[in-house]
């Protein structure tokens, strides 16, 4: 067909064409912007993260190793003078026999035990070197006649003996031998003497000193005394038990409180006016929620400071709208046609919540409840304001015991003036917290990825 | 659609004998008695069904969503043991006369009914009445499949349970296979009730929706176009079902088609802008209607 209406008709379209193709190119060039900004925008952020995680892993992985001497230990009666351990005898009543250990393992405490520990340095020394007192005590961790006199208490017989003991080298021997110190500093300027050094690099090259696994990181609490020795146990156990109070405390009220108020409060301002607030309780600065625990719970109610249960509550408060507005959110997503499935056949308001609407929800408010205990636990300002960065040299038994907590053990790292050692200890310490964050994050997508599949 | 003869419908579904035994009997069965006209209102009345009896009964209802009216005083009964179908234009207020008749308009806000719906002489909104218990007296099967995103099973048996209508779980297996079967859907499902019900094909789970709802044994079973996602074979099943369920329940479907109407329903209730304009059996109102906007809109002039 040739007719004029069908010519007519092909040049509309071949306008309309290109028309189209011009507008084309434009399209396809913002789109391919949007594509390049994106993408810029994810290899930076992914940059950052690795550059993050290489900084902290280069820095912190040295500090779970430390050097150790493989000593020879004599446990000298001419030292060890406080005779044999009470046994108890017939017819000594309980509380006698207690008494009288008490006052054998108080002696046993009050023995030269840094006699021991130089004796047993000089005997691992090699042959021909001097040692005296100090270099002596300078090479190893303050923590060894702690643990010798433990290790005698705890198996007497040791007495006269000589016996292999690993010593924690002291952290300035540590950080002489990992070199994390300048070793072209002059003398005035070192941590250790030159005799120490000098004793140090000797035991170092006869392999009696070499670098173990700082199982000490995990066991131990902070300590001052001993700066090799120091670990994260109080922390990381103060760290748990906030933990378990945000669960035991924020998952729960958040989750009902959501529910009421998506599912059963009336709609009207007072209402309306909660959901405000909630949401500017979310903005809130968490520093102010340390405040207001000071405030509130050591101050009115009167609970201990530096207490986990006291982190707990206010981690609680910090971490409730989080719980309240994913899981509103997560409640509104739910679609209507499955709530009037439920109403359809007669099932009340409250079956079609419990039975229909909540269960798809589940894996959604799960997610956001350890999203938010995880956010917790990294929550550092709050604590400072209830004193959860108070040194504390012991594993807290309750959570009313005095402790601190992981991001404040790091925060008190960070300070500490043995810069040299710290610093890798401030490194591994985080990557303890994001190992923990790490674990809690991929629990969420596991549990979440399980119960999705299920429904 | 342009043509309202029943017989382009029944070569859809040729295929089936038993369907067009089925089509048959609807036409055999079809009581057509002459009566007077009730000119009680603007709406044209037929000749009626007047053997049956009217246990659903809907006076001056008006359905309002805020300030806007969406059904202006539409009185209808409903034959018992037949099934009756609404027609009309999209947005006339099908949807919303049938949401009335199971109180799911409660459940929309700002939404307001007035008028009167009594079933069995009852108010249905009657302030004492337990809309729990009326709902499982009257079912309703959504336009969208809707199953519970739970085993097809529990999709079945969740209705009685709550209901507490089995005493045992041999009560319990028998209901839900009864109500499978009666759906059409047994021989598909039986060896898979354990797997979900979102996972069956759209047709199958909007029989599964039809067998959730007669699990409870409604005494009325309201359907939202029941078929509109669906294919010919698929609609061709789920017709089949309505008559059979037509011999137990009192069925209202909405419908865009005038074939399935004629096809499923005994009697036929026009909608026009929120106002019932024309009801009466289904043939008289496909093949000789009285009112003009009825004509028009089965001639497929509106729409
Ligand atoms: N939830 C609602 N809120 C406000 N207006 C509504 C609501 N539901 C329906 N309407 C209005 O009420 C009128 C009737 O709607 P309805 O859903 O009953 O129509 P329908 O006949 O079912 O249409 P369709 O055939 O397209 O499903 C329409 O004008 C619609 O806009
Ligand atoms: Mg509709």
């Amino acid at each position: 067909m040739a007719s004029p209406s069908s010519t007519s008709i092909k040049a509309q379209a071949d306008r309309r064409r290109v028309r189209v193709r011009a507008s084309l190119g434009r399209r396809h060039l913002v789109e391919w912007l949007f594509r390049g900004a994106g993408l810029t925008a994810i290899v930076i952020a992914l940059g950052m993260v690795v550059g993050l995680f290489w900084i902290m892993i280069s820095k912190g992985l040295p500090a779970f190793t430390q050097a150790t001497l493989s000593a020879e230990v004599t446990f000298d009666p001419d030292i060890i003078t406080a005779g044999p351990p009470p046994v108890r005898e017939s017819g000594q009543s309980e509380a006698d026999y207690r008494a009288a250990r008490m006052a054998w393992e108080g002696q046993v405490a009050r023995l030269n035990w840094n006699a021991l520990v130089e004796q047993a340095v000089r005997n691992t020394a090699p042959a021909g070197m001097e040692v005296d007192r100090r270099t002596a005590l300078a090479l190893v961790s303050n923590i060894d006649r702690h643990n010798l006199r433990d290790m005698f208490v705890a198996n007497p017989h040791l007495l006269g003996r000589t016996v292999k003991v690993d010593l924690l080298a002291s952290a300035n021997t540590d950080n002489w031998l990992k070199g994390t110190i300048n070793r072209d500093l002059p003398d005035s300027r070192q941590q250790l003497s030159a005799a120490t050094r000098q004793l140090a690099d000797a035991l170092y090259a006869d392999g009696k000193i070499r670098f173990t696994f700082a199982w000490q990181i995990f066991t131990n609490t902070d300590s001052r005394s001993a700066p090799a020795a120091a670990g994260l146990a109080g922390a990381f156990v103060g760290s748990l038990y906030m933990m378990l109070i945000v669960i035991v405390l924020a998952v729960p009220i958040g989750a009902a409180s959501a529910i009421y108020l998506e599912e059963f409060a009336p709609k009207n301002r007072f209402t309306d006016f909660i959901e405000v607030n909630i949401n500017n309780l979310a903005a809130v600065p968490s520093i102010v929620f340390g405040l207001l625990g000071a405030a509130v719970f050591i101050r009115y109610f009167g609970l201990p400071m530096s207490a986990p249960i006291v982190g707990g509550l206010v981690l609680t408060l910090m971490t409730l709208p989080t719980i309240i507005i994913a899981t509103r959110s997560a409640l509104r997503a739910v679609p209507m046609s499955l709530r009037q499935a439920a109403l359809g056949i007669g099932a009340s308001h409250n079956q079609t919540v419990f039975h229909h609407v909540l269960p798809v929800t589940f894996p959604a408010i799960l997610t956001a409840s350890i999203i938010g205990v995880a956010q917790a636990l990294g929550e550092t300002a709050p604590l400072l304001l209830i004193g959860m960065n108070a040194f504390v040299a012991a594993i807290p038994a309750t959570p009313f015991d005095k402790s601190t907590a992981l991001p404040a053990q790091i925060f008190l790292w960070q300070g500490n003036e043995n810069r040299n050692f710290f610093e890798a200890r401030t490194s591994a310490a985080i990557m303890v917290l994001l190992a923990l964050m790490i674990t809690l994050n991929a629990l969420a997508i596991f549990l979440r990825t399980r119960l999705e599949r299920r429904v | 659609m342009t043509s309202s003869h029943p017989s382009d419908a029944q070569a859809v579904s040729a295929s089936s004998s038993a369907r067009d035994a089925a089509l048959h009997d609807v036409g055999a069965t079809k009581p057509v008695l002459a009566n007077p006209l009730t000119e009680k209102d603007e709406t044209v009345r037929s000749p009626d069904l007047e053997t049956r009896e009217y246990r659903l009964q809907a006076r001056d209802v008006c359905v309002f969503y805020g300030e806007k009216q969406a059904l202006f005083d539409v009185s209808l009964d409903v034959p018992e043991k037949a099934v009756t179908s609404l027609i009309g234009p999209s947005g006339c207020g099908k949807t919303t006369f049938l949401r009335c008749i199971n109180r799911m308009n409660d459940t929309i806000e700002g939404c307001r009914v007035t008028g009167k719906i009594t079933l069995d002489g009852e108010d249905i909104y009657d302030p004492s009445l337990d809309v729990v218990e009326l709902r499982s007296r009257v079912g309703m099967v959504f336009q969208k499949p809707n199953p519970f995103p739970k085993s097809i099973y529990e999709n079945v048996a969740y209705g009685p349970r709550i209901h507490g209508l089995a005493r045992s779980r041999t009560e319990m297996d028998e209901i839900v296979e009864a109500s499978l079967k009666r759906a059409g859907l047994w021989s598909e499902v039986k060896d898979r009730l354990r797997e979900s019900g979102t996972g069956l094909s759209g047709g199958q789970q909007q029989r599964l929706c039809i067998a959730r709802a007669i699990a409870v044994s409604p005494e009325v079973i309201l359907m939202d176009e029941p078929c509109s996602a669906l294919d010919p074979i698929a609609t061709a099943v789920i017709e089949e079902l309505i008559d059979e369920l037509r011999a137990h329940y009192t069925i209202i479907i909405v419908t865009h088609s005038m074939q399935q109407a004629a096809r499923v329903s005994q009697k036929t209730a026009f909608f026009h802008l929120g106002k019932l304009i024309e009801e009466g059996p289904t043939e008289v109102i496909m093949q000789t209607p009285r009112h003009k906007k009825t004509q028009d809109y089965i001639t497929g002039r509106i729409g």
